[in-house]
């Protein structure tokens, strides 16, 4: 019979019992490898955590006065930003069983969170990342261009422009809609309040600013004009998503908040359907968040691993995962009919309408360009 | 020997002079000159003076900075007042509470900014517990105004006033005060011709950490400013937002004038205090 086994808190092992050992410790055959260790017992989350916290503090003590053994698992870090921190959580401890599954020892997997330019430029600056999860492809362009860590024809290497989900831009009102907005050309109605964050700091601000613009496009508006009107209805420019969610939700400002798909979800289900509505605009846009792998990270070891990480977010099961997490994947199969029935279908733009990030980022968000002039008329 | 060895080593009756100072040095650079040095290098060598200036020189640097600094001084000012009266009252009475508002005092210290910022936005933001009354009462918004980043940068700087001015009126004798009466002073003349001028460079130095402190501030104010670019933005957010950009160079550059400027103030600031230490005599 197949056992698990711990064999650090962070490292679990599975294979066939080869033998129990007195002190009730088990030894296995994992894929070719003798492997000694404890009876896995999953925790409830809430112990696990602190424990854990605990058992790493302790670790990082020891580290420091003796070196610590090899650990025998392969270490994978996935650099990812803010509002994936609930889906990689689920996709790392299911990813880790199925790798073991196919006969591979344990890997260790560890995911850090961020703001997306920020962990962008950690990447660059050296944080030894084997694979990118990101809000932007601009960002992994970045690294690409900055450090030849990553191939510049990175966004072709894997299905879907290299993004395994994708989202889109809606809108977050109040209960019952007290001002009415269905659209984008509601939000430019003198005394309507419309939180969004900052695009220089903020990667889904960026996404908001270009729905607006793609909307103006569409409808034969001046988009500069169209994108400075929004702007002046803006109170408050805070830096990241997250940020925004609880200025709109927690301190009450404004009537409309523009939120990423799966936070403006995540805030329903957290903070209460009794409280605020979503409306989708009739135009928004096909936001593709990418990954890549960091090939300057990766030797013949480890490629194996990361290589099937990214490849397995395509499998029915992690699409499952993302759908269930409010992201738009592309495979349906495996998924719950419910998660798949939520999203209402509307027309979104891909950023290619648009001239491609390596055209929008400076020409938009750059310094000086139209994002500032719209701030520079003030 | 050499007189300049023998210079060098004064007899002295603590031992180890030669280690901690090399320890000292060694520590000072690896944590503070080696990064400055680094920052000046890449900012003066790597981008250039003539670059830098054409970064800084933009109407909307100048307002982020402009405001930076203006809304430092006034909450530094406000903190030199603040701080002295509670340093007094801390020193000169005993009351229920005492020591809990004493370690309160530090709180400022041990608290992350961000924690602060969410906080003091919670609380003056025009749904919160503050801001609700003073919005409704006077017509004041805070959260989101430079009122607001004032309040947070007050917070932050506190206690830099409180304990360097605290130490100094424990040791101000009361017998001083008592003669200042018995000579037939007031109270107001005691108070403004003896008791504050000893306090007055230590109230300085605690005004000049407290302003460095505020000027450079980040994460209690971000929450809590607004951020709105030429009305609430802070000059450390725009080197945030030349980072994002991916312009290490641009955000060397604003980082090098906010370096400049609080150097002067600063060397300013320690020039007044040679000079009132010269009138008053050693204090």
């Amino acid at each position: 019979m197949i056992h698990t086994v711990s064999v650090s808190p962070y490292v679990q092992a599975q294979g066939m019992l080869i033998e129990r050992l007195p002190d009730g410790r088990l030894l296995i055959d994992a894929g070719g490898r003798k492997v000694i260790g404890r009876p896995f017992r999953p925790v409830p989350q809430k112990t696990r955590r602190w424990k854990a916290a605990i058992a790493a503090a302790i670790f990082g003590l020891t580290s420091l006065v003796v070196a610590a053994p090899q650990a025998s698992a392969e270490p994978l870090l996935n650099v990812s930003y803010d509002p994936t921190r609930e889906f990689y959580r689920d996709y790392n401890t299911w990813f880790a069983n199925w790798w073991t599954a196919q006969g591979n020892p344990a890997p260790q997997i560890k995911t850090s969170h961020g703001g997306s330019g920020a962990q962008a430029r950690a990447v660059i600056d050296g944080l030894a990342a084997q694979v990118v999860t990101l809000a932007l492809a601009s960002d992994i362009d970045q690294i690409a261009a900055r450090s030849d860590l990553i191939p510049k024809d990175w966004q072709s290497r894997l299905p879907h422009n290299s993004s395994p989900y994708t989202s889109t831009i809606v809108f977050l009102v109040r209960e019952g809609n007290p001002k009415g907005i269905k659209d984008w050309n509601d939000l430019i109605a003198e005394g309507v309040q419309v939180i969004t964050p900052n695009p220089k700091t903020s990667g889904g601000a960026r996404w908001n600013y270009l729905a607006a613009w793609g909307y103006a496009e569409r409808n034969k508006l001046n988009p500069q004009d169209f994108v400075a009107a929004l702007y002046r209805n803006v109170p408050v420019l805070d830096t990241g998503a997250r940020g925004s969610t609880t200025t709109f939700a927690q301190r009450g400002l404004g009537d409309v908040l523009l939120a990423w798909e799966n936070e403006a979800y995540l805030a329903l289900s957290e903070l209460g359907e009794d409280k605020f509505d979503i409306v989708v605009p009739s135009v928004s846009v096909l936001a593709e968040p990418p990954v890549a792998l960091v090939e300057g990270h990766l030797t013949d070891a480890n490629r194996p691993l990361a290589t099937a990480y990214l490849e397995q977010l395509y499998s029915p099961e992690a699409q499952a995962m993302a759908l269930r997490h409010y992201y738009r994947a592309w495979d349906t199969s495996a998924a719950d009919p419910a998660d798949v029935a939520r999203f209402p279908e509307l027309e979104r733009l891909p950023i290619a309408d648009f001239g491609g990030w390596a055209e929008v980022q400076p020409k938009h968000f750059g310094d000086g360009g139209i994002f500032d002039q719209i701030y520079q008329g003030k | 020997m050499t007189a300049r060895s023998l210079a060098l080593r004064t007899p002295t009756p603590m031992p180890g002079w030669g280690l901690s100072f090399g320890i000292m040095l060694t520590m000072l650079s690896i944590v503070v000159l080696v990064p400055m040095g680094v920052l000046l290098w890449r900012g003066f060598i790597g981008f250039g003076a003539g670059a830098m200036w054409e970064v800084v020189n933009r109407p909307r640097v100048w307002s982020a900075l402009a405001l930076s600094f203006r809304a430092a001084f006034v909450a530094s000012l406000f903190n030199l007042v603040f701080g002295v009266v509670l340093a007094w009252v801390l020193v000169r009475y005993r009351f229920p509470g005492k020591r809990i508002i004493d370690a309160a005092v530090d709180l400022p210290f041990a608290l992350p900014t961000a924690v602060a910022g969410i906080a003091l936005t919670a609380i003056y933001a025009p749904n919160g517990v503050f801001g609700s009354v003073l919005a409704d009462a006077f017509g004041i918004r805070v959260a989101y105004t430079e009122l607001g980043i004032w309040i947070a940068l007050v917070f932050v700087g506190l206690p830099f006033v409180v304990r360097t001015v605290q130490p100094v009126i424990e040791e101000v004798d009361r017998e001083t005060e008592e003669a200042s009466a018995t000579l037939g002073a007031s109270r107001l003349r005691t108070l403004t011709h003896v008791v504050l001028p000893m306090l007055a460079p230590a109230a300085m130095t605690g005004f000049a950490l407290a302003l460095a402190r505020a000027v450079g501030e980040y994460g209690s104010v971000i929450f809590i400013a607004g951020n709105l670019p030429n009305v609430t933005e802070i000059a450390p957010l725009l080197i945030v937002i030349r980072l994002e950009e991916f312009d290490y160079d641009g955000a060397v550059a604003i980082a090098i004038a906010m370096l400049s400027i609080s150097f002067t103030l600063l060397l300013a600031i320690n020039l007044i205090q040679v000079w009132s230490r010269r009138r008053m005599g050693a204090v």
